[in-house]
């Protein structure tokens, strides 16, 4: 049994008459990152505010490294970062860092920090200056303060250019290669790009999906597409794998996630017939459109 | 333990870099500075020094200015950091919200008292240069510039309160003026208005002076007023002053101290970012 940082069971929070999260359970174990998406108004904020312990909630309920949240303990191993963050303008990046520091009661390397986020240029300017890239990036410096065992980021590319994105991916890695349970609140699978371990899909306060990409591949019944380019003739290879000519040189199959080593094989033994093979996944989009609109239908 | 301390000094910091600091020194210079000169003539004729005139209209000037300045420093210590949206990320942290609120306080007490001690320290360095000062009026200065900073801290405390009740730092100003209407000046006219249709009687007598004590505004002027022979009868306040023990006033500002900081840990607990 892995070590479970996160652990949510039953979590019901109701605003006025409206349900705004519906049994929800949910765990992160150390070191994995989760992705957590929905539209906007699933409930993905409500529930990292009752993690933080910043909402009371109804039902259910919540543990944060064994604690309460919103405890002492619970708010010493947690690291938060808001949705477009903001810092008082006439502080600069470094004091306003130093702050968080003393705050969290760690002794760190700001320097180093504002460096690791790319920030090592501006630190001793105001944080006024700073174009909304740079405060996103400020915030994640402080996510980085201590060890924390439980990261929550709420939309952190919000306002970052791809470069930006493929740092702060770079980052997340290593926050999870040191241990730390992170997951992440996104409104489309493709800001994620598939770089976490497990996806969890909220929509409208209910958790509808909880799996790897992979295992939500397969149970959503979308096919893999597998092109294939003929040695000889394209339509002997169609006849012969049942699958479907798309010009005079390649044929498609489409095949359920489940039989995809079977079919390989099957193409491996055609020998000269196939020259190359190219295997798509089903589209990211395409797949949390799936789920999050699956109701709606 | 001392994590307020890293507030405090952010804040500080803050407060320098904005001006604010700058700002409320220098109009407190200019007006005690101004009253210093203008309230000068009229020493022969009551007998008391210049120092003891001087400081009776900084009383009145102080009960107006230091609750203003308390409320513009702290209606947008909360409601500021709920709109920037770094509220939720500070009480993320193991940070309590009495200890953000004890550091906030501690900054821009400091920041009173920077102001108060400079601007009526200014107006008593003048009149010992010109010779218009005695050990009592001197005192006197002394006791204002206290009281000032204690009623200004009441008042940073109900902007607190003002701050955390409000979603926006917007209406946090227009509550806290709001604030500073009712107690300042509205108390009192309903007071003056109640006395004078009591015309003298069992109101007038017993209950004004306590209802007046209550207020902390009033608190002050009697604190200023009550100690000093000389500004007692320079500010005709004699009579409410008489009824009163001498306990009364000083325990009104310290309650009101509690309840300010009661007040505004309440409502700030009460804030869901």
């Amino acid at each position: 049994m892995q070590d479970k940082v996160l652990e949510i069971t039953g979590l019901r929070k109701n605003r006025g008459a409206a349900c705004v999260l519906d049994d929800v359970s949910l765990s992160v174990t150390a070191g994995e990152r989760v992705a957590l998406l929905g539209h906007n108004g699933a409930g993905k904020s409500t529930l990292i505010k009752a993690v933080l312990g910043l909402m009371p909630f109804e039902q259910g309920e919540v543990l944060v490294a064994g604690h309460k949240p919103g405890s002492a303990a619970a708010r010493s191993a947690t690291a938060f970062l808001p949705e477009a963050v903001s810092f008082h303008p006439a502080l600069t990046g470094r004091e306003q860092l130093h702050l968080f520091s003393q705050l969290a009661g760690v002794k760190a390397d700001i320097e180093g920090l504002l460096d690791r986020v790319g920030l090592a240029d501006a630190l001793d300017r105001r944080i006024g200056t700073y174009s909304k890239g740079m405060r996103q990036r400020l915030g994640l410096a402080q996510v980085l303060l201590g060890k924390p065992q439980l990261a929550l980021l709420d939309e952190p590319t919000s306002g970052l250019d791809p470069i930006s994105r493929q740092d702060l991916y770079e980052i997340i890695d290593e926050l999870a290669a040191a241990g730390c349970a992170v997951l992440i609140a996104s409104h489309a699978l493709t800001e994620v790009e598939a770089r976490t371990d497990r996806i969890a899909i909220l929509r409208k306060g209910k958790l509808v999906a909880n799996d790897t990409l992979v295992g939500l591949s397969a149970q959503a019944g979308l096919r893999t597409r597998v092109r294939l380019k003929a040695g000889q003739s394209a339509a002997d290879l169609a006849a012969l794998t049942g699958g479907r000519q798309v010009n005079g040189a390649s044929v498609e199959i489409e095949i359920e996630p489940p039989q995809k080593m079977q079919t390989l094989q099957r193409i491996a033994a055609l020998g000269d017939a196939v020259v190359d093979v190219d295997i798509t996944p089903p589209d990211l989009e395409e797949l949390y459109r799936h789920y999050a609109r699956e109701g709606l239908q | 333990m001392t994590r307020f301390l890293a507030i405090t000094k952010a804040e500080l910091r803050i407060l320098r870099r904005n001006r604010w600091l700058f700002m409320a020194t220098l109009i407190m210079v200019l007006f005690a500075l101004a009253l210093t000169f203008a309230g000068s003539a009229p020493t022969g004729s009551v007998g008391v020094d210049m120092l003891t005139i001087t400081v009776t209209s900084m009383t009145t000037l102080s009960v107006y200015l230091a609750p203003l300045l308390a409320l513009m420093i702290s209606f947008d210590a909360i409601a500021g950091e709920a709109e920037r949206g770094s509220l939720g990320l500070l009480l993320t942290y193991p940070t309590g919200r009495a200890e953000i609120l004890l550091g906030k306080f501690v900054a821009h007490l400091c920041a009173l008292i920077i102001a108060m001690t400079i601007g009526f320290g200014s107006a008593g360095a003048v009149a010992v240069f010109s010779g218009g000062a005695g050990p009592e009026s001197l005192v006197a200065l002394a006791r204002l510039i206290v009281t000032s900073v204690v009623l200004g801290a009441v008042f940073v405390l109900l902007g607190y309160m003002v701050s955390a009740l409000t979603r926006s730092a917007t209406a946090a100003a227009g509550m806290g003026a709001g604030l500073w209407l009712v107690f300042v000046v509205l108390y009192d006219l309903g007071l003056l208005g109640a006395v004078v249709l009591d015309g003298g009687g069992w109101f007038t007598q017993t209950l004004f002076p306590w209802i007046m004590v209550a207020n902390p505004a009033d608190a002050f002027r009697l604190v200023n007023i009550a100690s000093s022979e000389g500004m007692a009868l320079s500010s005709g306040m004699v009579g409410a002053v008489s009824v009163l023990p001498s306990w009364a006033a000083p325990v009104s500002l310290v309650l009101w101290l509690l309840l300010g900081f009661g007040f505004a840990r309440t409502a700030f607990g009460r804030v869901e970012p």
